[in-house]
Protein backbone atom coordinates (compact mmCIF):
# COMPACT_ATOMS: atom_id res chain seq x y z
CA UNK A 1 0.00 0.00 0.00
CA UNK A 2 1.22 3.46 -0.85
CA UNK A 3 2.49 5.57 1.97
CA UNK A 4 1.14 9.04 2.54
CA UNK A 5 3.28 12.01 3.55
CA UNK A 6 1.93 13.54 6.72
CA UNK A 7 2.91 16.81 8.36
CA UNK A 8 1.69 18.07 11.71
CA UNK A 9 2.90 19.76 14.87
CA UNK A 10 4.09 17.42 17.60
CA UNK A 11 4.46 19.24 20.91
CA UNK A 12 5.08 22.52 19.10
CA UNK A 13 7.59 21.07 16.64
CA UNK A 14 6.89 20.47 12.95
CA UNK A 15 7.22 16.81 12.02
CA UNK A 16 6.90 15.00 8.71
CA UNK A 17 6.43 11.24 8.44
CA UNK A 18 5.24 8.70 5.91
CA UNK A 19 2.32 6.58 7.06
CA UNK A 20 0.49 3.59 5.62
CA UNK A 21 -3.20 4.14 5.01
CA UNK A 22 -5.15 3.19 8.14
CA UNK A 23 -2.28 3.80 10.56
CA UNK A 24 -3.62 5.13 13.82
CA UNK A 25 -2.15 8.14 15.58
CA UNK A 26 -0.93 6.08 18.55
CA UNK A 27 1.21 3.88 16.32
CA UNK A 28 2.45 6.92 14.38
CA UNK A 29 3.49 8.69 17.58
CA UNK A 30 5.16 5.69 19.19
CA UNK A 31 6.73 3.90 16.25
CA UNK A 32 7.39 6.62 13.71
CA UNK A 33 8.07 9.63 15.93
CA UNK A 34 9.41 7.73 18.95
CA UNK A 35 7.23 9.47 21.52
CA UNK A 36 6.49 6.64 23.94
CA UNK A 37 4.42 8.70 26.40
CA UNK A 38 1.01 7.77 24.96
CA UNK A 39 0.50 4.15 26.02
CA UNK A 40 -1.25 1.28 24.28
CA UNK A 41 -3.87 -0.12 26.66
CA UNK A 42 -6.82 -1.69 24.88
CA UNK A 43 -6.63 -0.33 21.33
CA UNK A 44 -10.38 0.28 21.24
CA UNK A 45 -11.01 3.43 23.23
CA UNK A 46 -11.93 1.72 26.48
CA UNK A 47 -9.10 2.66 28.82
CA UNK A 48 -7.89 6.18 27.99
CA UNK A 49 -4.15 5.68 28.47
CA UNK A 50 -3.43 6.70 24.85
CA UNK A 51 -5.11 10.12 25.32
CA UNK A 52 -3.54 13.11 23.54
CA UNK A 53 -4.68 16.65 22.77
CA UNK A 54 -5.41 17.53 19.15
CA UNK A 55 -5.75 21.29 18.70
CA UNK A 56 -6.30 21.42 22.45
CA UNK A 57 -9.09 18.84 22.52
CA UNK A 58 -8.82 15.47 24.23
CA UNK A 59 -8.72 12.53 21.82
CA UNK A 60 -8.00 8.81 22.01
CA UNK A 61 -4.99 8.39 19.75
CA UNK A 62 -5.70 4.66 19.25
CA UNK A 63 -9.00 5.52 17.56
CA UNK A 64 -7.69 8.46 15.53
CA UNK A 65 -6.44 7.91 11.99
CA UNK A 66 -3.00 9.48 11.71
CA UNK A 67 -3.89 11.18 8.43
CA UNK A 68 -6.64 13.20 10.12
CA UNK A 69 -4.09 15.24 12.10
CA UNK A 70 -2.46 16.70 8.96
CA UNK A 71 -1.67 20.35 9.60
CA UNK A 72 -2.96 20.17 13.18
CA UNK A 73 -1.29 20.41 16.54
CA UNK A 74 -0.83 17.22 18.60
CA UNK A 75 0.20 17.49 22.24
CA UNK A 76 1.33 14.50 24.30
CA UNK A 77 2.56 14.06 27.83
CA UNK A 78 6.11 14.41 26.49
CA UNK A 79 5.38 18.07 25.71
CA UNK A 80 3.73 19.32 28.86
CA UNK A 81 6.77 19.90 31.04
CA UNK A 82 8.75 23.10 30.72
CA UNK A 83 12.34 21.99 30.15
CA UNK A 84 13.49 20.30 33.35
CA UNK A 85 10.53 21.70 35.29
CA UNK A 86 7.52 19.48 35.78
CA UNK A 87 4.09 20.76 34.75
CA UNK A 88 2.03 21.74 37.83
CA UNK A 89 -0.18 18.70 37.18
CA UNK A 90 2.83 16.36 37.16
CA UNK A 91 4.08 17.92 40.40
CA UNK A 92 0.62 17.56 41.97
CA UNK A 93 0.43 13.91 40.87
CA UNK A 94 3.75 13.23 42.62
CA UNK A 95 2.82 15.17 45.75
CA UNK A 96 -0.55 13.40 46.03
CA UNK A 97 0.78 9.89 45.31
CA UNK A 98 -1.55 9.73 42.32
CA UNK A 99 0.43 7.01 40.53
CA UNK A 100 1.38 3.48 41.46
CA UNK A 101 2.20 1.31 38.45
CA UNK A 102 1.95 4.44 36.29
CA UNK A 103 0.41 2.91 33.20
CA UNK A 104 -2.72 5.09 33.27
CA UNK A 105 -0.80 8.22 34.28
CA UNK A 106 -0.08 9.66 30.80
CA UNK A 107 -3.76 9.49 29.88
CA UNK A 108 -4.87 10.80 33.26
CA UNK A 109 -2.51 13.77 32.95
CA UNK A 110 -3.70 14.62 29.44
CA UNK A 111 -7.38 14.33 30.44
CA UNK A 112 -6.66 16.55 33.44
CA UNK A 113 -4.75 19.06 31.33
CA UNK A 114 -7.61 19.25 28.82
CA UNK A 115 -9.93 20.04 31.73
CA UNK A 116 -7.73 22.67 33.39
CA UNK A 117 -6.96 24.36 30.05
CA UNK A 118 -10.65 25.08 29.51
CA UNK A 119 -11.69 25.31 33.17
CA UNK A 120 -8.87 26.35 35.54
CA UNK A 121 -11.07 26.05 38.62
CA UNK A 122 -13.13 22.87 38.25
CA UNK A 123 -15.39 21.39 40.92
CA UNK A 124 -14.74 17.89 42.22
CA UNK A 125 -17.64 16.59 40.11
CA UNK A 126 -16.11 18.17 37.02
CA UNK A 127 -12.77 16.48 37.73
CA UNK A 128 -14.53 13.13 38.18
CA UNK A 129 -16.29 13.59 34.85
CA UNK A 130 -13.11 14.66 33.09
CA UNK A 131 -11.21 11.47 34.06
CA UNK A 132 -14.17 9.11 33.80
CA UNK A 133 -12.95 7.79 30.44
CA UNK A 134 -9.66 6.70 31.97
CA UNK A 135 -9.24 3.44 33.86
CA UNK A 136 -6.87 3.14 36.82
CA UNK A 137 -6.26 -0.23 38.48
CA UNK A 138 -4.14 0.84 41.46
CA UNK A 139 -5.03 4.12 43.09
CA UNK A 140 -8.80 4.00 43.65
CA UNK A 141 -8.99 7.38 41.81
CA UNK A 142 -9.17 9.40 45.02
CA UNK A 143 -5.48 10.52 44.92
CA UNK A 144 -5.83 11.41 41.22
CA UNK A 145 -8.93 13.55 41.85
CA UNK A 146 -7.11 15.24 44.74
CA UNK A 147 -4.06 15.89 42.56
CA UNK A 148 -6.08 17.53 39.79
CA UNK A 149 -7.89 19.72 42.32
CA UNK A 150 -4.53 20.66 43.90
CA UNK A 151 -3.15 21.67 40.48
CA UNK A 152 -6.22 23.78 39.64
CA UNK A 153 -5.95 27.51 40.26
CA UNK A 154 -8.21 27.09 43.31
CA UNK A 155 -5.94 24.38 44.73
CA UNK A 156 -2.78 26.40 44.11
CA UNK A 157 -4.35 29.44 45.79
CA UNK A 158 -5.06 27.31 48.89
CA UNK A 159 -1.58 25.74 48.96
CA UNK B 1 -39.03 1.73 44.90
CA UNK B 2 -37.05 2.22 48.07
CA UNK B 3 -33.38 2.71 48.70
CA UNK B 4 -32.33 0.92 51.87
CA UNK B 5 -29.27 1.85 53.91
CA UNK B 6 -27.26 -0.91 55.56
CA UNK B 7 -24.06 -1.24 57.48
CA UNK B 8 -21.73 -4.24 57.66
CA UNK B 9 -18.53 -5.03 59.45
CA UNK B 10 -15.68 -7.48 58.85
CA UNK B 11 -12.35 -8.21 60.49
CA UNK B 12 -9.41 -10.15 59.10
CA UNK B 13 -6.20 -11.75 60.32
CA UNK B 14 -3.85 -11.65 57.41
CA UNK B 15 -0.77 -13.91 57.30
CA UNK B 16 2.20 -12.13 55.72
CA UNK B 17 3.75 -14.15 52.90
CA UNK B 18 3.47 -17.91 52.70
CA UNK B 19 5.29 -20.86 54.20
CA UNK B 20 5.89 -23.06 51.18
CA UNK B 21 9.59 -23.94 51.00
CA UNK B 22 10.39 -21.27 53.57
CA UNK B 23 9.29 -18.45 51.24
CA UNK B 24 12.85 -17.13 50.73
CA UNK B 25 14.07 -13.87 49.27
CA UNK B 26 17.67 -12.78 48.84
CA UNK B 27 19.42 -9.44 48.53
CA UNK B 28 22.95 -8.31 47.70
CA UNK B 29 24.31 -4.93 48.76
CA UNK B 30 27.58 -3.45 47.57
CA UNK B 31 29.28 -0.09 47.60
CA UNK B 32 30.36 1.63 44.40
CA UNK B 33 33.73 3.45 44.24
CA UNK B 34 31.78 6.69 44.76
CA UNK B 35 30.72 5.60 48.25
CA UNK B 36 27.13 5.10 47.15
CA UNK B 37 25.44 1.74 47.57
CA UNK B 38 23.55 -0.55 45.20
CA UNK B 39 20.99 -3.09 46.33
CA UNK B 40 20.55 -5.92 43.83
CA UNK B 41 17.19 -7.67 43.90
CA UNK B 42 15.18 -9.68 41.45
CA UNK B 43 12.04 -8.70 43.36
CA UNK B 44 9.58 -6.61 41.39
CA UNK B 45 8.03 -3.30 42.39
CA UNK B 46 4.69 -3.08 40.58
CA UNK B 47 4.10 0.39 41.93
CA UNK B 48 3.36 -0.47 45.56
CA UNK B 49 6.66 1.07 46.66
CA UNK B 50 8.94 -1.85 47.48
CA UNK B 51 11.81 -0.02 45.78
CA UNK B 52 11.35 2.97 48.10
CA UNK B 53 10.93 0.86 51.21
CA UNK B 54 13.96 -1.40 50.57
CA UNK B 55 15.98 1.74 49.85
CA UNK B 56 14.96 3.17 53.23
CA UNK B 57 15.70 -0.13 55.00
CA UNK B 58 19.16 -0.38 53.39
CA UNK B 59 20.07 3.25 54.15
CA UNK B 60 18.91 3.00 57.74
CA UNK B 61 20.83 -0.25 58.35
CA UNK B 62 24.03 1.01 56.71
CA UNK B 63 23.72 4.37 58.46
CA UNK B 64 23.99 6.38 55.24
CA UNK B 65 21.65 8.95 53.63
CA UNK B 66 18.76 7.45 51.67
CA UNK B 67 19.97 9.41 48.61
CA UNK B 68 23.15 7.31 48.65
CA UNK B 69 21.32 4.04 48.00
CA UNK B 70 20.21 2.82 44.60
CA UNK B 71 17.91 -0.18 44.32
CA UNK B 72 18.23 -2.30 41.18
CA UNK B 73 15.14 -4.49 40.89
CA UNK B 74 13.19 -6.79 38.68
CA UNK B 75 15.89 -8.64 36.81
CA UNK B 76 16.25 -12.34 37.62
CA UNK B 77 19.36 -12.48 35.38
CA UNK B 78 21.30 -10.04 37.55
CA UNK B 79 19.54 -10.12 40.91
CA UNK B 80 19.60 -12.86 43.55
CA UNK B 81 16.57 -15.09 43.99
CA UNK B 82 13.16 -13.83 45.08
CA UNK B 83 9.87 -15.75 45.28
CA UNK B 84 7.98 -12.76 43.91
CA UNK B 85 5.77 -9.80 44.72
CA UNK B 86 2.57 -11.28 46.12
CA UNK B 87 0.96 -12.33 49.42
CA UNK B 88 1.96 -8.99 50.99
CA UNK B 89 5.46 -10.41 51.33
CA UNK B 90 7.62 -7.68 49.77
CA UNK B 91 8.27 -5.38 52.71
CA UNK B 92 8.61 -8.24 55.20
CA UNK B 93 10.56 -10.89 53.27
CA UNK B 94 12.61 -8.74 50.90
CA UNK B 95 13.00 -6.05 53.56
CA UNK B 96 14.47 -8.62 55.97
CA UNK B 97 16.85 -9.89 53.28
CA UNK B 98 17.99 -6.34 52.47
CA UNK B 99 18.48 -5.63 56.15
CA UNK B 100 20.68 -8.74 56.56
CA UNK B 101 22.73 -7.84 53.48
CA UNK B 102 23.14 -4.23 54.58
CA UNK B 103 24.21 -5.35 58.04
CA UNK B 104 26.98 -7.50 56.57
CA UNK B 105 28.07 -4.67 54.24
CA UNK B 106 28.09 -2.26 57.17
CA UNK B 107 30.44 -4.60 59.04
CA UNK B 108 32.94 -4.50 56.15
CA UNK B 109 32.54 -0.73 55.79
CA UNK B 110 33.23 -0.17 59.50
CA UNK B 111 36.30 -2.47 59.37
CA UNK B 112 37.63 -0.56 56.37
CA UNK B 113 37.00 2.77 58.10
CA UNK B 114 38.70 1.48 61.26
CA UNK B 115 41.80 0.61 59.25
CA UNK B 116 41.92 4.14 57.79
CA UNK B 117 41.32 5.87 61.13
CA UNK B 118 43.62 3.43 62.96
CA UNK B 119 41.03 2.62 65.61
CA UNK B 120 38.91 -0.37 66.64
CA UNK B 121 35.79 -0.81 64.47
CA UNK B 122 33.67 -1.22 67.61
CA UNK B 123 34.50 2.39 68.53
CA UNK B 124 33.03 3.79 65.30
CA UNK B 125 29.57 5.04 64.45
CA UNK B 126 27.83 6.45 61.39
CA UNK B 127 26.23 9.89 61.41
CA UNK B 128 23.58 9.10 58.80
CA UNK B 129 24.92 11.88 56.60
CA UNK B 130 27.64 9.92 54.85
CA UNK B 131 30.38 10.03 57.51
CA UNK B 132 31.86 7.55 59.96
CA UNK B 133 33.50 8.87 63.11
CA UNK B 134 34.93 7.77 66.44
CA UNK B 135 32.24 7.67 69.13
CA UNK B 136 32.49 10.82 71.21
CA UNK B 137 35.09 12.32 68.85
CA UNK B 138 33.24 13.55 65.73
CA UNK B 139 36.37 15.27 64.39
CA UNK B 140 38.05 11.88 63.90
CA UNK B 141 35.91 11.23 60.87
CA UNK B 142 36.03 9.75 57.38
CA UNK B 143 33.41 9.93 54.64
CA UNK B 144 31.85 6.74 53.28
CA UNK B 145 33.18 7.81 49.89
CA UNK B 146 36.78 7.86 51.17
CA UNK B 147 36.21 4.52 52.88
CA UNK B 148 34.93 3.06 49.59
CA UNK B 149 37.97 4.43 47.73
CA UNK B 150 40.37 3.08 50.37
CA UNK B 151 38.68 -0.34 50.34
CA UNK B 152 38.76 -0.44 46.56
CA UNK B 153 42.27 0.87 45.83
CA UNK B 154 44.32 0.31 49.00
CA UNK B 155 42.85 -2.44 51.13
CA UNK B 156 41.54 -4.65 48.32
CA UNK B 157 38.17 -5.26 49.94
CA UNK B 158 34.65 -5.24 48.58
CA UNK B 159 32.24 -3.41 50.84
CA UNK B 160 29.41 -5.81 50.27
CA UNK B 161 26.92 -8.01 52.02
CA UNK B 162 24.62 -10.93 51.35
CA UNK B 163 21.22 -11.40 52.89
CA UNK B 164 18.51 -14.02 52.84
CA UNK B 165 15.27 -14.32 54.69
CA UNK B 166 13.91 -17.81 55.09
CA UNK B 167 10.93 -18.62 57.25
CA UNK B 168 11.77 -21.40 59.73
CA UNK B 169 10.02 -24.60 58.74
CA UNK B 170 6.99 -25.32 60.85
CA UNK B 171 6.75 -28.92 62.04
CA UNK B 172 3.38 -30.63 62.03
CA UNK B 173 2.18 -31.69 65.47
CA UNK B 174 1.80 -35.51 65.18
CA UNK B 175 -1.16 -35.56 67.60
CA UNK B 176 -3.28 -32.74 66.20
CA UNK B 177 -1.91 -32.14 62.71
CA UNK B 178 -1.57 -28.53 63.74
CA UNK B 179 1.12 -26.30 62.30
CA UNK B 180 1.86 -22.63 62.11
CA UNK B 181 1.45 -21.47 58.53
CA UNK B 182 2.85 -18.00 59.13
CA UNK B 183 5.10 -16.15 61.55
CA UNK B 184 3.61 -12.72 61.17
CA UNK B 185 0.00 -11.56 60.99
CA UNK B 186 -1.47 -8.19 60.08
CA UNK B 187 -5.02 -7.27 61.05
CA UNK B 188 -7.82 -5.13 59.72
CA UNK B 189 -11.37 -4.15 60.51
CA UNK B 190 -13.67 -2.36 58.13
CA UNK B 191 -17.19 -0.95 58.35
CA UNK B 192 -18.99 -0.51 55.03
CA UNK B 193 -22.15 1.48 54.53
CA UNK B 194 -24.20 0.81 51.40
CA UNK B 195 -27.47 1.82 49.82
CA UNK B 196 -29.46 -0.92 48.06
CA UNK B 197 -32.19 -0.14 45.54
CA UNK B 198 -34.89 -2.82 45.95
CA UNK B 199 -36.30 -2.21 42.48
CA UNK B 200 -33.06 -2.48 40.49
CA UNK B 201 -30.86 -4.45 42.90
CA UNK B 202 -28.12 -1.86 42.53
CA UNK B 203 -25.73 -1.36 45.41
CA UNK B 204 -24.05 2.01 45.97
CA UNK B 205 -21.16 2.48 48.37
CA UNK B 206 -21.94 5.26 50.85
CA UNK B 207 -18.79 5.25 52.95
CA UNK B 208 -16.12 3.07 54.53
CA UNK B 209 -14.36 3.37 57.87
CA UNK B 210 -11.41 1.14 58.55
CA UNK B 211 -8.54 0.38 60.88
CA UNK B 212 -5.45 -1.47 59.68
CA UNK B 213 -2.77 -2.89 61.96
CA UNK B 214 0.32 -3.51 59.88
CA UNK B 215 3.36 -3.38 62.11
CA UNK B 216 5.42 -0.26 61.70
CA UNK B 217 4.51 1.87 58.68
CA UNK B 218 8.00 2.37 57.20
CA UNK B 219 6.68 4.86 54.66
CA UNK B 220 3.35 6.23 55.91
CA UNK B 221 2.37 7.92 52.63
CA UNK B 222 2.97 4.74 50.64
CA UNK B 223 0.97 2.77 53.21
CA UNK B 224 -1.92 5.22 52.90
CA UNK B 225 -1.74 5.05 49.11
CA UNK B 226 -1.84 1.27 49.24
CA UNK B 227 -4.81 1.21 51.63
CA UNK B 228 -6.86 3.71 49.61
CA UNK B 229 -6.25 1.92 46.31
CA UNK B 230 -6.53 -1.57 47.76
CA UNK B 231 -9.86 -0.91 49.45
CA UNK B 232 -11.18 0.33 46.13
CA UNK B 233 -10.06 -2.95 44.57
CA UNK B 234 -11.97 -4.75 47.33
CA UNK B 235 -15.12 -2.81 46.39
CA UNK B 236 -14.50 -3.73 42.79
CA UNK B 237 -14.28 -7.44 43.63
CA UNK B 238 -17.30 -7.26 45.92
CA UNK B 239 -19.67 -5.59 43.47
CA UNK B 240 -18.33 -5.50 39.93
CA UNK B 241 -15.51 -7.65 38.60
CA UNK B 242 -15.67 -11.14 37.18
CA UNK B 243 -14.46 -12.81 34.00
CA UNK B 244 -17.21 -15.46 34.31
CA UNK B 245 -20.48 -13.92 35.54
CA UNK B 246 -22.39 -17.23 35.23
CA UNK B 247 -19.63 -19.53 36.40
CA UNK B 248 -19.34 -22.51 35.82
CA UNK B 249 -21.12 -21.66 32.58
CA UNK B 250 -18.56 -19.67 30.55
CA UNK B 251 -21.20 -17.45 28.97
CA UNK B 252 -21.74 -13.70 28.75
CA UNK B 253 -18.19 -13.08 29.96
CA UNK B 254 -16.65 -9.66 29.37
CA UNK B 255 -14.49 -9.34 26.28
CA UNK B 256 -12.90 -5.95 26.86
CA UNK B 257 -12.60 -3.03 29.28
CA UNK B 258 -16.05 -1.79 28.27
CA UNK B 259 -17.71 -5.02 29.37
CA UNK B 260 -15.37 -5.88 32.25
CA UNK B 261 -16.94 -3.82 35.00
CA UNK B 262 -14.88 -1.85 37.45
CA UNK B 263 -16.01 1.11 39.51
CA UNK B 264 -14.95 4.39 37.95
CA UNK B 265 -14.02 7.67 39.64
CA UNK B 266 -17.73 8.45 40.04
CA UNK B 267 -18.41 5.27 42.04
CA UNK B 268 -15.90 5.73 44.86
CA UNK B 269 -16.99 6.72 48.34
CA UNK B 270 -15.37 8.51 51.29
CA UNK B 271 -13.03 6.18 53.17
CA UNK B 272 -11.68 7.08 56.59
CA UNK B 273 -8.59 5.06 57.50
CA UNK B 274 -6.84 4.60 60.81
CA UNK B 275 -3.39 3.00 60.76
CA UNK B 276 -2.37 1.22 63.95
CA UNK B 277 1.33 0.53 64.35
CA UNK B 278 2.38 -2.46 66.43
CA UNK B 279 5.92 -3.39 65.38
CA UNK B 280 6.32 -7.04 64.39
CA UNK B 281 9.15 -8.83 66.22
CA UNK B 282 10.42 -10.52 63.04
CA UNK B 283 9.79 -7.65 60.62
CA UNK B 284 12.39 -5.22 59.24
CA UNK B 285 12.20 -2.31 61.69
CA UNK B 286 8.92 -3.86 62.84
CA UNK B 287 7.16 -3.77 59.45
CA UNK B 288 4.59 -6.31 58.30
CA UNK B 289 2.93 -5.74 54.92
CA UNK B 290 -0.10 -3.72 53.92
CA UNK B 291 -0.49 -5.39 50.49
CA UNK B 292 -3.41 -7.70 49.84
CA UNK B 293 -4.95 -7.18 53.23
CA UNK B 294 -6.27 -3.75 52.28
CA UNK B 295 -8.73 -5.35 49.85
CA UNK B 296 -9.77 -8.36 51.92
CA UNK B 297 -12.10 -6.96 54.62
CA UNK B 298 -14.11 -4.95 52.08
CA UNK B 299 -15.76 -7.99 50.49
CA UNK B 300 -17.37 -9.53 53.62
CA UNK B 301 -18.17 -6.08 55.01
CA UNK B 302 -20.09 -5.16 51.85
CA UNK B 303 -21.91 -8.53 51.83
CA UNK B 304 -22.89 -7.97 55.48
CA UNK B 305 -24.02 -4.41 54.72
CA UNK B 306 -26.27 -5.66 51.93
CA UNK B 307 -27.80 -8.20 54.34
CA UNK B 308 -28.32 -5.42 56.87
CA UNK B 309 -30.00 -3.25 54.23
CA UNK B 310 -32.40 -5.68 52.55
CA UNK B 311 -32.10 -9.00 54.42
CA UNK B 312 -30.58 -11.04 51.61
CA UNK B 313 -27.45 -13.08 52.14
CA UNK B 314 -25.38 -13.30 48.94
CA UNK B 315 -22.34 -15.55 49.19
CA UNK B 316 -21.35 -15.52 45.55
CA UNK B 317 -19.11 -12.75 44.22
CA UNK B 318 -19.44 -10.25 42.71
CA UNK B 319 -22.75 -9.17 44.23
CA UNK B 320 -24.37 -7.95 41.02
CA UNK B 321 -27.75 -6.17 40.80
CA UNK B 322 -29.16 -9.34 39.23
CA UNK B 323 -28.20 -11.51 42.22
CA UNK B 324 -29.54 -8.95 44.70
CA UNK B 325 -32.82 -8.57 42.85
CA UNK B 326 -33.37 -12.34 42.46
CA UNK B 327 -32.69 -12.84 46.19
CA UNK B 328 -35.06 -10.00 47.17
CA UNK B 329 -37.79 -11.49 44.94
CA UNK B 330 -37.20 -15.00 46.34
CA UNK B 331 -37.85 -13.81 49.88
CA UNK B 332 -40.89 -11.76 48.84
CA UNK B 333 -39.43 -8.28 49.18
CA UNK B 334 -36.74 -6.36 51.02
CA UNK B 335 -36.45 -7.10 54.72
CA UNK B 336 -34.33 -4.40 56.30
CA UNK B 337 -32.50 -5.67 59.37
CA UNK B 338 -32.08 -3.69 62.58
CA UNK B 339 -29.70 -0.80 61.99
CA UNK B 340 -26.24 -1.64 63.33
Amino acid sequence: MAKTALQFQHNGRDVAIFVDGGTNLLVALRELIGDMTPKFGCGQGGCGTCSVLIDGELHLSCLTLAETVAGRSVETLDGIKDGPNLHPLQRAFADNFAAQCGYCTPGMLMAAKALLDRNPQPSRAEVVEAISGNICRCTGYEPIINAVLAASSGGRARA
Amino acid sequence: MTRHRGRGIASVNYPIGMNLGGDPSQALVHSNPSGKFTVALSSIDLGQGMKSVTRQICAETLGVPVEDVYVDTADSDTGPHCMGSFASRGTHRVGNAVMAAAREARGVMMEAAAEELEVNAADLETDGRGNIHVKGAPHRSISTKDVAIAAQFKQGKTISGRGIFLVPLSDVDPETGEMSPATCYAHACLVAEVEVDDETGEVDMVRMDSAYELGRALNPRLVEQQLVGGAWMGVSHALYETPEPYYPEPVHGPRDFVEYLMPGPGDICPHDIAVLERPAPDGPFGAKGPGEMCANPVLPAVANAIFNAVGVRIDDLPITPEKVLRAIKAQGGARPQPRR
